[in-house]
């Protein structure tokens, strides 16, 4: 066996956490290795529908949510790549069956305001002039002006490659497999013999991320889910926000964009289930027929396109479906941010950069208590279903708010 | 289901005689086809109101043609067919439909995919213009249409389909400016022992090649393309080439059929998850099967030109084949004697094949050395350029790779006609042989599939 590789920082999972946070660790001038087991960005981050959304977050992820939009703003010049990130607007709508939206959006928007992000509800002939292939079920949008969406196939990459220009090892096809404490120094090792040392390691291993946490006796568990995604024939390009449903049962919540290209992509209902141990996702076809039903209830003319492809990819669950981020309360030296699936696209950079920040420098202003990994402890058993909305560990907002941009 | 059922994917010469041999067993098989009338590619019908009789549609295939229509039309009240349907995904045991707006999931005990194959294509510069064609996209035209790409066409490519589509154009009374040939002269030559397995094909080869050149129509072999040459305004308006000889001839035109032979259609193969493997003697991924055609997947069977091209003839071999492969696996008798004849014809229409790969060779190096400019996918614009810099500065190791940095093969083909060349580029840029980029994986839906879907009420 080679001596082992060592640097200040590894990072394990190379989706765009991991990839964000060595690019951002290098900018602080740590040394980094960067290890992924497949390829860069390959699964949730790399087939999710790109959503770079603010709004609909559960309050407390705003301030994350704003140190991202600041990073994706100068995405290009920072990463040297474009990742076709557009500031085209975000909106979410209600139907008229669930009235109550409405009322949901309003108190949201202004407690919203306070974090610094504005929305615009719009109702009636205003939301009908400016948007009038919304289907007839729509009675309300919450427009935030300020998000919009980027390409999931080339971020993650894009990132990875900007870290290893500034000194990042980037180890692809890389299964680490255990891990464990040699003095004050982590040894990972690796499928094939080869040994990793680093006075820090970050899990951003999403899916998988689990099955490394358990390693350190603090096991979480993950659910491994594959949603459901298509794209459209390009078209010409007339469709500037990214528009989701706001509702609290997963069939209902289908979201789409249009990318410069043309093409329009489209999210959400029902999900399947994935298969982290062989790394495959697929899309089950009847979920695909469920998504076109729900896609020409928000915007019937969408019926008259043809799709030409759909995908999935893993995805990693927390028991409430909300993401862990921050330092192990158990392991000095160990750090976590994963489970961001669902709403994880946008954070991506602004998890980079927090993170990059409390490894090389103990403390961040972003405010992690609502992450930790702790929570599940307290919780006990996995006691409420995945969809119910009811159950709101953090207080503010309801749960079922983050739920209408799932992938995003 | 009172019975086990079998869904033969296609009605070409594959899954007609598939049927029939289902039929003859005893079992209804479920037929679904997205032509509108049986017969596939090769033994395409001609829309009402043609009156083109067998001879002049079919030529020296007229009798296999007219038994292959004859026999599904005697089948009619025997299956349960669904012509106009395309089989857009297969999961969970079940093949998807898809027609008219409805679709409807069928589920199977066992499925026999005869899905037929499409031209394989080398990117050549122009090719993005208006007025070029596959070669089999111009003999659709002909055959369905009775009409030409246009007044005065150039055929392009190898392999024997170019010399077919380029003599039936001459028939059809079509000016044919010129056949040009990438495969040099000598590898026919250095074939000939292996195509000789099949005489009377051989026979009709040379006969073509001779009638093509007794018309006066320039007939080169071994030539490079150097590009198509035209406007977008009005398309095609020349070729220029490289001649076997080193000198450069252009010839004026206002159509360009191009093919080098096929490749097989697998989509459905694979998303029923068959495990595939490298041909190396056609540079082609294809879908791994046993003699008979049972592939890798437990009740999914693989027939005609999708699973291998062998040509027409052999597909109502294997057509048969893997019915009666279904059928023993369902626990009908077999006939071990009927089998070993199949299997014996198949042998000799194998070798047929790749003395045709050896006498018309993928021409991989001009794959690989399209220029930059050069536009590779057509649906998504991408051009080699863009690939190579996939490769170069992107780090994509891999087809799949660089098709999600570059978008080649994302587009409505999927990389049908793009991939080939694309895995050739992919290869030379990394410097590594074509079997390490491997190959797109496909993604439903097999063709784009409308939105406006609905679930079919059947």
């Amino acid at each position: 066996m080679s001596s082992p590789v060592k640097s200040d920082v590894a990072i394990i999972g190379g989706g765009l956490m991991g990839s964000s946070a060595a690019f951002f660790l290098r900018r602080r001038g740590l040394s980094v290795t960067l290890l992924e087991t497949d390829k860069i960005g390959r699964q949730a981050s790399g087939t999710n529908f790109g959503n770079v959304r603010r709004q609909g977050r559960p309050i407390f992820q705003l301030p994350l949510a704003n140190r991202a939009i600041a990073v994706w703003r100068q995405a290009h010049e920072l990463l040297g790549s474009d990742v076709e990130y557009l500031q085209s607007g975000h909106m979410r709508v209600a139907f008229r069956d669930r009235p109550e939206n409405i009322g949901k959006m309003e108190d949201y928007a202004k407690v919203a305001r306070e974090e610094g992000l504005e929305l615009e509800l719009l109702t009636g002939n205003a939301l009908r002039a400016r948007f009038p292939w919304l289907g007839p079920d729509v009675a309300a949008g919450s427009l935030s002006a300020m998000d919009g969406h980027a390409n999931p196939r080339l971020a993650a990459p894009a990132f990875a490659r900007a870290a290893a220009r500034l000194g990042a090892q980037v180890c692809e096809d890389t299964r680490i497999v255990s891990a464990g404490k040699v003095g004050s120094d982590f040894e990972l090792m690796t499928e094939d013999g080869r040994a990793f040392r680093a006075g820090a390691v970050l899990v951003t291993a999403g899916a998988w991320a689990g099955k490394i946490t358990a390693w350190f006796d603090e096991p979480v568990d993950l659910v491994a889910r594959a949603p459901t995604m298509s794209v459209t024939e390009p078209v010409p390009y007339a469709i500037k926000p990214a528009i989701g449903v706001m509702t609290p049962e997963e069939v209902e919540s289908v979201y789409f964009r249009q990318v410069a290209r043309g093409n329009i992509v489209i999210g959400g209902s029902t999900r399947a289930q994935s298969y982290p141990d062989e790394y495959r996702a697929y899309v089950l076809p009847q979920n695909t027929m469920t998504q076109f039903e729900q896609i020409r209830r928000l915007a019937p003319a969408l019926a008259r396109l043809n799709v030409i492809r759909v995908w999935s990819g893993i995805e990693g669950y927390t028991p409430d479906e909300l993401p862990v981020m921050g330092a192990s309360p158990l392991v000095p030296g160990l750090f976590y941010a994963f489970g961001f699936s669902g709403g994880g696209f946008q954070l991506g950079p602004g998890v980079g950069e927090t993170m990059a920040e409390l490894i090389a420098t103990g403390t961040t202003d972003i405010p992690l208590a609502p992450y930790l990994l702790s929570r599940f402890a307290a919780a006990g058993p996995r006691a409420a279903s995945l969809h119910d909305g009811s159950r709101n560990p953090l207080g503010e907002v309801p749960l079922s708010l983050s739920k209408e941009t799932r992938g995003g | 289901m009172a019975e086990p059922r079998v869904i033969v994917v296609g009605a070409g010469p594959a899954g007609v005689r598939a049927a029939q041999t289902l039929v003859k067993a005893g079992i209804r098989p479920f037929v679904v086809d997205e032509g509108r009338r049986a017969g596939g590619q090769i033994y395409r019908r001609q829309g009402e109101g043609f009156t083109r009789g067998y001879d002049e549609l079919y030529g020296t295939e007229a009798d296999r043609a007219r038994d292959i229509h004859e026999t599904f039309e005697a089948l009619a009240p025997s299956i349960d067919y669904r012509p106009d349907t395309l089989v857009w995904n297969v999961a969970e045991g079940r093949a998807w439909l898809s027609s008219a707006g409805e679709t409807e999931a069928v589920p199977y005990s066992a499925l026999i995919v005869c899905s037929g194959a499409t031209d394989r294509i080398v990117p050549v510069s122009g090719w993005n213009l208006a007025g070029t064609y596959s070669l089999g996209g111009a003999q659709v035209a002909l055959k369905a249409q009775a009409c030409a790409i246009g007044h005065e066409v150039v055929f392009l490519g190898t392999g024997p389909l170019l010399y077919l589509v380029a003599a039936q154009y001459a028939k059809a009374g079509a000016r044919v400016a010129a056949v040009l040939d990438t495969s040099p002269f000598s590898a026919r030559i250095a074939a000939f022992p292996q195509l000789a397995a099949q005489p009377d094909l051989l026979w009709t080869g040379l006969t073509l090649t001779l009638a093509l050149k007794r018309a006066g129509i320039p007939v080169l072999s071994g030539v490079t393309p150097v590009a198509i040459e035209g406007d977008p305004e009005t398309g095609v308006q020349a070729i220029r080439i490289r001649t076997a000889g080193g000198s450069e001839r252009r010839f004026a035109c206002d159509a360009v059929a191009m093919g080098w032979h096929l490749r097989p259609e697998t989509q459905l193969a694979d998303l029923a998850r068959c495990t595939f493997a490298f041909d190396e003697g056609t540079r082609q991924w294809l879908p791994v099967t046993d003699a008979d055609g049972r592939s890798t997947t437990p009740g999914v069977y693989l027939a005609g030109d999708g699973a291998r091209v062998l040509g027409a003839r052999c597909a109502e071999v294997t057509g048969e084949l893997a019915a009666r492969a279904a059928l023993a696996d369902l626990g009908h008798p077999g006939d071990a004697d009927r089998r070993r004849t199949l299997l014996a014809a198949k042998a000799d229409y194998a070798t047929f094949a790749r003395g045709l790969a050896r006498a018309f060779p993928w021409p991989h190096a001009l794959a690989a050395a399209v220029a930059d400019e050069t536009m590779v996918c057509r649906c998504e614009a991408v051009t080699a350029g863009v690939l190579r810099d996939s490769v170069s500065a992107k780090g994509a190791v891999e087809a799949n790779r660089a098709k999600a940095f570059s978008r080649v093969g994302m587009g409505r083909c999927q990389g049908r006609y793009c991939g080939a060349a694309a895995a050739e580029i992919i290869a030379a840029a990394r410097g590594e042989p074509v079997v390490q980029a491997g190959r797109l994986r496909s993604q439903a839906p097999v063709k784009p599939l409308p939105v406006g879907t609905a679930r079919s009420g059947r």
